[in-house]
């Protein structure tokens, strides 16, 4: 029994091939599910394994990694996807997005803009939009088949008799290229618009349920609203306390045993690259915060 | 070069090359396929003849057991190319269009129609057949791209495709989700038009 | 002042190392071999081995050892490794009727060739705490017989040389593999048989159960368990004919059904199928009833009860999948948790703003009747 020896980035060229092969597929046809044979990982179903077996069949000695989970570098379970790439592939890793060439998240759409030259890559743990509503695999995807999405319509409509608003606050449906209607992953709404005509090509893996889905560069995403009711990214009314942008979605954090509360960037780099250029939390928000973030020293995680 | 059995046996270096190469090939058609028309260059593998070096890079890189491969009249023409094709991939070879996970065209001017292909079903529309067509370059007719992967519109130049190809590709897009995808090579040049586009004569 | 929360990794590396500590425990106390969890929670072993789909008993104890004896652990170890193998293709199908029998009990025939031998069972003992067991000791040599040439032909084979029960058509050529092509419905019964021979033992045991208190009923007779060595071997293209690979102990069983017939078939019994890795009887038990309720549509039966709706049974079988799903629930979901509260604040709000008006209103009129 010696200790097995493990391919670059772990899978076997096999699998890699197989993953390829489905990720080119969800390209060419956007928002739709490729079923895939997804394998077992040494990281539990659920905990990420469709998105690191996506990163794992993309990344090459070339790129530069960059790994969240709720928008953060130093969650555990991002530190420890992070440290299973850099010990399998032995890639360069990073926490400024800028940097990056494949970021892979849990939860979040960094704040700063995607270039081109990026791929974003989504964990999913239930790709299957109407799953909520029909259980059946064979239902929903005949729904699909035949574009079939007035179930969705009236779920969101009996949100909105009922409390008045539509109560979907993360994993809100999107429609890709006015065909499927795809789940986004559970980001919160807020995140939403930077799927729209995103210069990134963001690839999605449910490594559990089997599926990989993709969104091309440049690709119409649409929210899934009604005329009276428009769709509306919400984000805490507040400013971050650390940097004081009040155009970032924020984390709530329980300060002391009498439930004081404060607000912070969910996007830990976000929050350090305005820190960095010197915006605080008794700074007014610059004009162009989000050009700000650009520019600046950039950490970098030591491999 | 170094063949399957050595990437499967050792986990030296050269095992270790042959993943990078794949990687890098399949990275190129990756960003290709999400950007429609836009051209990259592969670090192409020499392969008998008709194959262009690109093709060669591809089918070695995305193809093995899994993945049936149609040959046209060129590449079944010669007996090299079946050899190579298993002794590098193992993929099996199949006569049958409506099988083939790729189909490798060295003539487009006598490409069967692309419906001969498999399709897909509106149920799994992924089901479907990608076909890697040689074209003598990327120069001349051009055409005019739109849809996913291209911001507002792409031109591209292409060497010896069917005088109706933007009708086919027109059909194909009629299809959708259904249809098939394709990949163009000339020399070690690539492009990519997935069954998302929808594609005119640029003016 | 409030600063991020940084050193993920250091916090994790502490953690593992906390728990190789207690992996290992009282360093008083000897350590565990092998050899020890192979022979003498074999068992566990077995269940590790069958549900982690990996026959490798040295595996399975170290897995065990691993996972401080979480079984699910275990086989989730295994299953993880199994994945990085290369896979040389299917064996030729094991032919349970030249098994080398340890255990054969049938419930349908008092007496058939053969005979019922039983075997190693916990069948029949008192289930009473054995504190002899807690000091140790010589255990003697158990009595044994000879051994002789005897086939023990299954009981189904010999009914269905009868025509007294269906005669389940050979697997196809192409069997299918659920860990190389993800499963879709309706899925064959080759691939409904992997995903229970891979499944839960704990699931399959109460859908099995279920099916016996009347959600799907189907009316079973064991017809026979039976438990012990076959030879395994693989067809090798390049040598051109089945090479032996060795010997597997595996547990295999097969339910006598319900029976079915219409104008055009003559009644017949029908079959359910269990088999698994080592003794592993109530698994083997277990996935026939399951096997068999799954058959409820082809059998033309009624459908509806949980264990004959293949989609949700063949769903959520894998306890791999199902305890990484259940287990992320402790991942950070602040994210989702901040956007709906958010959400709920202002639902809250609308609520209570509506109360007070309410209120106003309902005031207003008390005062007007008071008045008239």
């Amino acid at each position: 029994m010696t200790a097995p020896a493990y391919n670059f980035a772990y899978l076997d060229e096999q699998t890699k091939r197989m993953i390829r092969r489905a990720i080119l597929k969800a390209i060419a046809i956007p928002g739709y599910q490729v079923p895939f044979a997804s394998r077992e990982m040494p990281m539990p179903y659920g905990w990420g394994t469709g998105g690191v077996q996506v990163t794992a069949s993309i990344l090459g000695p070339d790129d530069t990694l960059k790994v969240i989970d709720q928008g953060s570098d130093d969650t555990t379970n991002a530190v420890s996807i992070r440290k299973f790439f850099t010990k399998t592939a032995n890639v360069r890793t990073t926490t400024a997005t800028i940097e990056a060439t494949v970021i892979q998240t849990r939860h979040r759409v960094p704040e700063t803009p995607l270039s081109e030259e990026q791929v974003l890559v989504y964990q999913v743990p239930i790709p299957e939009p109407l799953r909520f509503l029909e259980p059946r695999e064979t239902e929903t995807r005949r729904m699909h088949a035949l574009s079939e999405y007035g179930l969705m319509h009236v779920k969101l409509y009996e949100d909105i008799a009922r409390h008045g608003h539509i109560a979907t606050a993360y994993a809100y449906p999107v429609q890709v290229d006015d065909r499927y209607v795809m789940d986004p992953s559970p980001i919160p709404k807020f995140d939403n618009p930077k799927l729209d005509d995103c210069p990134a090509l963001q690839l999605f893996g449910a490594g559990r349920e089997k599926r990989i889905y993709a969104i091309p560069p440049y690709t119409r995403v649409v929210s899934l609203d009604f005329e009276d009711h428009p769709f509306e990214a919400y984000r805490h009314d507040a400013a971050c306390e650390l940097c004081g942008a009040s155009d970032s979605f924020l984390d709530e954090v329980i300060t002391d045993d009498d439930g004081n509360r404060m607000f912070v960037c969910s996007d830990t780099d976000y929050c350090e690259q305005r820190r960095a250029l010197g915006h605080g939390p008794y700074n007014a928000a610059p004009a162009d915060p989000q050009g700000s973030s650009h520019t600046g020293a950039s950490p970098t995680e030591p491999a | 070069m170094t063949t399957l059995a050595d990437s499967a046996s050792d986990k030296d270096v050269m095992a270790f090359d042959a993943a990078f190469a794949s990687q890098a090939a399949f990275r190129a058609v990756m960003n290709c396929m999400a950007r429609p028309g836009t051209i990259a260059t592969l670090k192409g593998i020499a392969a008998p003849a008709p194959f262009t070096p690109a093709t060669a890079a591809l089918v070695k890189s995305l193809a093995d057991y899994d993945s049936p491969i149609w040959l046209d009249a060129s590449f079944s023409a010669a007996p090299e190319t079946a050899d190579w094709i298993r002794f590098h991939t193992g993929a099996p070879l199949t006569a049958d269009p409506a099988k083939a996970a790729f189909a490798l065209i060295a003539d487009p001017q006598a490409m069967p129609a692309l419906t001969q292909f498999a399709q897909g079903s509106e149920e799994y529309p992924d089901r479907s057949t990608t076909l890697i067509i040689q074209v003598t370059s990327f120069s001349g007719p051009a055409f005019e791209l739109t849809g996913p992967g291209i911001k507002t519109s792409r031109v591209i130049a292409i060497q010896s495709l069917p005088a109706n190809f933007i009708d086919l590709m027109a059909d194909n897009r009629e299809l959708f989700p259904r249809g098939v995808d394709l990949i163009l090579t000339a020399g070690t040049a690539i492009a990519a038009l997935p069954r998302s586009l929808r594609i005119a004569e640029a003016r | 002042m409030y600063v991020a929360v940084k050193g993920g990794e250091r916090a994790i590396e502490n953690a593992h190392a906390l728990l190789a500590d207690v992996r290992r425990g009282d360093r008083a106390v000897p350590e565990l071999t092998l050899d020890q969890i192979g022979h003498q929670l074999a068992l566990g072993v077995d269940r590790v081995m069958c549900e982690g789909s990996l026959y490798d008993r040295e595996l399975a104890a170290l897995a065990i050892k691993q996972a401080r004896g979480d079984l699910i652990e275990a086989i989730f170890l295994l299953r993880a490794y199994r994945t990085t193998l290369p896979r040389f293709g299917a064996s030729v199908p094991i032919e349970t009727g030249d098994m080398d029998i340890r255990r054969r009990v049938s419930a349908t025939f008092k007496d058939l060739p053969g005979g019922q031998v039983l075997g190693p069972t916990f069948d029949y003992t008192h289930r009473l705490l054995d504190h002899t067991l807690a000091e140790g000791g010589d255990v003697p040599e158990p009595a044994t017989a000879p051994g002789d040439d005897t086939k023990f032909r299954s009981v189904a084979e010999l009914l269905a040389g009868s025509g007294l029960i269906e005669n389940n058509s050979p697997a196809a050529e192409d069997v299918g593999d659920l860990t190389r092509e993800p499963l879709s419905f309706p899925a064959g019964r080759d691939l409904r048989l992997q995903n229970l021979a891979r499944g839960d033992e704990g699931f399959l045991l109460a859908l099995a159960y279920s099916t016996q208190r009347g959600y799907g009923r189907n009316h079973p007779f064991a017809g026979e368990i039976r438990y012990g060595e076959v030879e395994i071997e693989f067809f090798a293209e390049d040598a051109g004919f089945a090479v032996p690979l060795g010997a597997i102990a595996v547990t295999e069983c097969q339910m006598v059904n319900q029976f079915t017939g219409n104008a055009d078939q003559p009644p017949r019994f029908t079959r359910g199928y269990g088999l698994s890795f080592g003794q592993s009887e109530r698994k083997a038990m277990a996935m026939a009833l399951v096997d068999r309720a799954l058959r409820a549509a082809e059998l033309g039966e009624e459908t509806g009860a949980p264990a004959q709706d293949a989609e949700f049974v063949l769903s959520h079988s894998d306890n791999v999948q199902a305890t990484g799903f259940v287990e992320h629930l402790k991942l950070p979901h602040y994210v989702d948790f901040q956007a709906e509260l958010g959400l709920l604040r202002k639902l809250q709000a609308e609520f209570f703003a509506r109360g007070t008006q309410a209120d106003a209103e309902s005031q207003m009129t008390a005062l007007q009747d008071a008045a008239e």
